[in-house]
């Protein structure tokens, strides 16, 4: 009886050890695959993880797409496996323009990974926000700012609002926890496109630190996302 | 012995072996009904329907207390709950639905109906028209959240030649699922019985305020789709053509009016106590005598198995049945949304002009003189609830302006000047994180049972669920109306249902805002399951949900605007003063407060206004467009 449990487990032991091998051991991905939103060159800024774009790969059972965002600084990172995707922004994300293909959907860009790649996405804004100066007097906020309104004519679009937002930490931006005041004008308000103005007051900061974030957003009609100009940190 | 037992098995097998052959393999399965069995027998189609009515879909339910809750018009007093308050908004995928299973049964039930020659023919016309008012009522759900959809009307099959193709259909025009539910409802009316004491079953009128509500959607989309242009798919899954919708708002109008006719039955505002409206207003929701102002309902009934727990989640904590409820705190937000009785609107009175405390003799003196909804919807501090007063103060305040109390419920201590401990705060609270107590100082009072028992587990409520009710047909009409251009209806309509909320001074045509009807839907309809979709509709969703913070100032200003932002729920304390030898002694101050577990700030993404459709149906089916901004 003894010797034939001791044979049941041995093979027992045996089959665990062949079936554990191959199948369950997935090697991770680790190709990176990075890069950034420009416009000649520029960078676009954006809000954190509010523009998303998706990677699709075929040929794998169901289809679906690999999601992501980008940081606030426009930038997107991810980690892969060698092949053949492709890189989309879904319809209305982004305060840019994106490419449309005959059927009026977003359209793709093909990507060939083939070990470690960087790429910048080359899209066309709305707006920039130009020239931006941040500034403070240990009480406010100040910032001088141009808007170069780069799609004109018939897809242009006009200015919402503008604003000046300022955090404790670099994540400025207008969702709540992201910002601790802000200020605004709206597009009727503003005399042009240069030599804007907006100031903000700083509050209590408590837990006290002596310095702040800043960012000029700007919310463009008949866009959800925002675009900004670089975060700049104020020492008072 | 052994061989007796051997002969006896023997002589058994031989009896068992005897059946024919054919007769032994072909036996009527005991466990499964056929068709011919089940279309044979009324009580069984009626089981049937019975099942495909249990699996009606509401958006609001009493059988899941935070669908009725959400969108900051209540915290939620659960610590597993506090997240959603610390967010900043919602998933693309929530409220999502699509069971096209459930269509299918339908689809096979009004197929199977309608060849049916065994039964009643006149039984089974209405058994045909009620499944197909089931069906229509499960595609405005689905049109709601998630725009146009595949219009699926016959059961599908699969003939398992491994290509599916053929059952892969294209998603309908949003208006294309309006005018189909427009439609059913017009066929099936004269086919469903006209008659006011059939509530759990489809009617005449439910057809009719099915068609009401859903011309109504169709109309406003069509309307304020120009607010959020990117809201729309160029195939017309998303967003209705601007042209269409006074056509939508006539029929809106019209099917409502026939119910007000009484043509369908003689529906009316339900008023058993008019000598106590709010009393009066909170028995609307579970008098099941006789009520004549709910037109289709989902009912529950003690000891059938078919019973919910709304009761038990928030029934006040103080001398509760069970060790918990008190789950639903209602904001500030919608509680100061009710009128005052000269209709206006105006913050609840915390502090004068100049900036001191207004002190008030009675806990319940600072809500006097408004809208009797506001106390039919709402648990206030010092009314009562099963005869018991609910006990939310948030502690002491001394002269001096300093505060005492506790952070456990009814906690004590000793007063200055005084040698024994006493109770600072509130056996309901409001204590910050306490889970079940009054954290907003609100519990609600909507749908909870007053019946002795509703509140214990083994026992639960039968309170029913208004899925449409009398009070909605009027204020469809009159926004209907009022979207026509006919602002005299519309005041007609809405005083009606304002009168019964003791709001008697009537509002004339000039009155009647887009404003206006905005908050009427709000203050009457509070968790029943319509603020998301009217937002929705009206498009402003995004407005009122920006994400921005409220700060103690903001919330209480612009009260009535339809855009007002409601992105935190806030409450109000009730404070007792504590300053022997004055004459404020005694008396209690107001103060309005954010709860502390609030920390996030809600955005309603224009990827919001229309649910995710999931990858595994896009992937099932390429002929299926995303929705917009996702």
């Amino acid at each position: 009886m003894k010797t034939k449990i001791k044979n049941i487990l041995v093979v027992l032991l045996i089959i665990t050890g062949f079936t554990a091998c191959e199948k369950d051991n997935f090697k991770a991905p680790e190709i990176m695959f990075n890069g950034r939103l420009v416009y000649q060159g520029e960078k676009i800024y954006l809000e954190q993880d509010q523009v998303s774009f998706e990677l699709w790969q075929s040929g794998f059972g169901k289809y679906a797409p690999i999601k992501s965002s980008f940081n606030q600084e426009g930038e997107y990172s991810t980690t892969l496996f060698n092949g053949t995707y492709k890189f989309v922004i879904p319809m209305g994300q982004g305060p840019f323009k994106w490419n449309m293909n005959a059927n009026g959907n977003a359209d793709s860009l093909l990507i060939e990974l083939n070990g470690n790649k960087s790429w910048d996405i080359e899209v066309i804004p709305f707006y920039l926000i130009k020239n931006t100066t941040l500034s403070t007097n240990g009480e406010n906020v100040s910032a001088v700012f141009d808007l170069e309104k780069v799609i004109t004519g018939a897809e242009g679009k006009n200015v919402e609002r503008v604003y000046l937002y300022i955090n404790k930490t670099q994540f400025v931006s207008g969702n709540s926890n992201s910002n601790i005041a802000q200020s605004s004008l709206s597009g009727d308000e503003l005399s042009g496109l240069s030599n804007l103005e907006l100031s903000v007051d700083i509050p209590t900061l408590t837990p006290s630190q002596n310095y702040v974030y800043a960012r000029v957003g700007l919310k463009i009609q008949g866009v959800e996302d925002m675009i900004f100009s670089p975060l700049k940190k104020l020492e008072f | 012995m052994k061989r007796i037992y051997i002969c006896i098995l023997l002589m058994l097998s031989l009896n068992w072996a005897c059946k024919k052959d054919s007769e032994f393999l072909d036996r009527k399965p005991k466990q499964v009904l056929t068709e011919e069995q089940v279309f044979g027998d009324e009580k069984q189609v009626l089981s049937l329907l019975a099942d495909l009515y249990n699996r009606y879909v509401d958006f609001a339910t009493p059988e899941n207390w935070s669908s009725m809750s959400d969108f900051n018009e209540a915290f939620w007093s659960e610590a597993g709950r506090y997240g959603d308050f610390q967010n900043s908004g919602w998933g693309y995928g929530n409220w999502a639905i699509w069971d096209y299973g459930y269509i299918r049964e339908l689809n096979l039930f009004i197929d199977k109906a309608a060849k049916n020659t065994t039964l009643d023919a006149e039984l089974m016309k209405r058994m045909q028209a009620e499944a197909r008012f089931i069906r229509a009522s499960y595609y405005f759900e689905l049109v709601k959240r998630m725009g146009g959809v595949p219009l699926i009307l016959e059961p599908l099959t699969y003939d398992f030649s491994g290509d599916a193709t053929y059952l892969q259909n294209p998603r309908e025009k949003e208006s294309a699922i309006y005018d189909f539910i427009i439609k059913e409802a017009e066929e099936i009316k004269p086919l469903l019985p006209k008659d006011v004491n059939t509530k759990s079953r489809a009617t005449a009128a439910a057809a009719l305020a099915m068609q009401s509500r859903a011309a109504l959607y169709a109309a406003s989309i069509a309307k304020y789709g120009y607010k959020t242009p990117q809201v729309s798919l160029s195939g017309g899954e998303v967003g209705i053509d601007a042209a269409l919708s006074n056509e939508y708002y006539a029929i809106a109008l019209k099917s409502a009016q026939e119910i007000i006719s009484g043509s369908v039955g003689s529906y009316a505002l339900y008023l058993k106590k008019p000598d106590n409206l709010s009393e009066n207003f909170a028995s609307l929701f579970y008098d099941k005598n006789g009520n004549n102002e709910s037109i289709f309902i989902e009912d529950y009934k003690l000891q059938s198995g078919k019973v919910h727990g709304f009761t038990i989640s928030n029934q006040p904590r103080y001398g509760a049945e069970e060790e918990e409820g008190g789950r639903i705190n209602p904001s500030l937000n919608l509680a100061q949304s009710f009128e005052k009785l000269d209709n206006t609107f105006a913050p609840f009175e915390t502090n004068t002009s100049t900036g001191e405390y207004v002190y008030y003799d009675n806990q319940t003196d600072i809500f006097a003189g408004r809208d009797a909804r506001l106390a039919g919807t709402i648990i206030l501090p010092g009314t009562t609830f099963k005869g018991r007063t609910v006990d939310i103060w948030a502690g002491y305040q001394l002269a001096d302006g300093s505060i005492i109390t506790g952070d456990d419920r009814g906690q004590q201590k000793t007063l200055p000047g005084k040698s024994l401990p006493e109770q600072v705060v509130g056996l309901d609270g409001p204590i910050n994180g306490y889970e079940f107590t009054a954290q907003t100082g609100f519990y609600i009072r909507k749908y909870l049972d007053p019946a002795a028992g509703s509140g214990q587990r083994g026992v639960q409520s039968e309170v029913p669920f208004l899925r449409y009710r009398y009070a909605e047909v009027l204020l469809n009409a009159a926004e209907a109306a009022f979207e026509l251009g006919d602002a005299n209806t519309a005041a007609t309509y809405m005083n009606e249902v304002r009168a019964r909320a003791g709001l008697t001074t009537p509002l004339n045509s000039s009155q009647i805002t887009f404003d206006r009807i905005v908050h009427e839907r709000r203050a009457e309809l509070a968790f029943e399951g319509h603020y998301y979709f009217d937002l929705k509709r009206w498009r402003i969703a995004h407005e009122v949900f920006n994400g921005a913070n409220i700060s103690k100032t903001e919330i209480v200003k612009n009260i009535g605007s339809s855009t007002k932002i409601s992105t935190q729920p806030y409450g109000i304390w009730p404070y007792k003063i504590y300053a022997p030898g004055t004459p404020n002694d005694g008396k209690w101050i107001y103060k309005v407060v954010l709860p502390d577990r609030v920390t996030g700030a809600d955005r309603f993404q224009l990827g919001n206004y229309y649910s995710e459709i999931n990858n595994t149906i896009l992937s099932n089916n390429p002929k299926i467009v995303k929705n917009p901004n996702q």
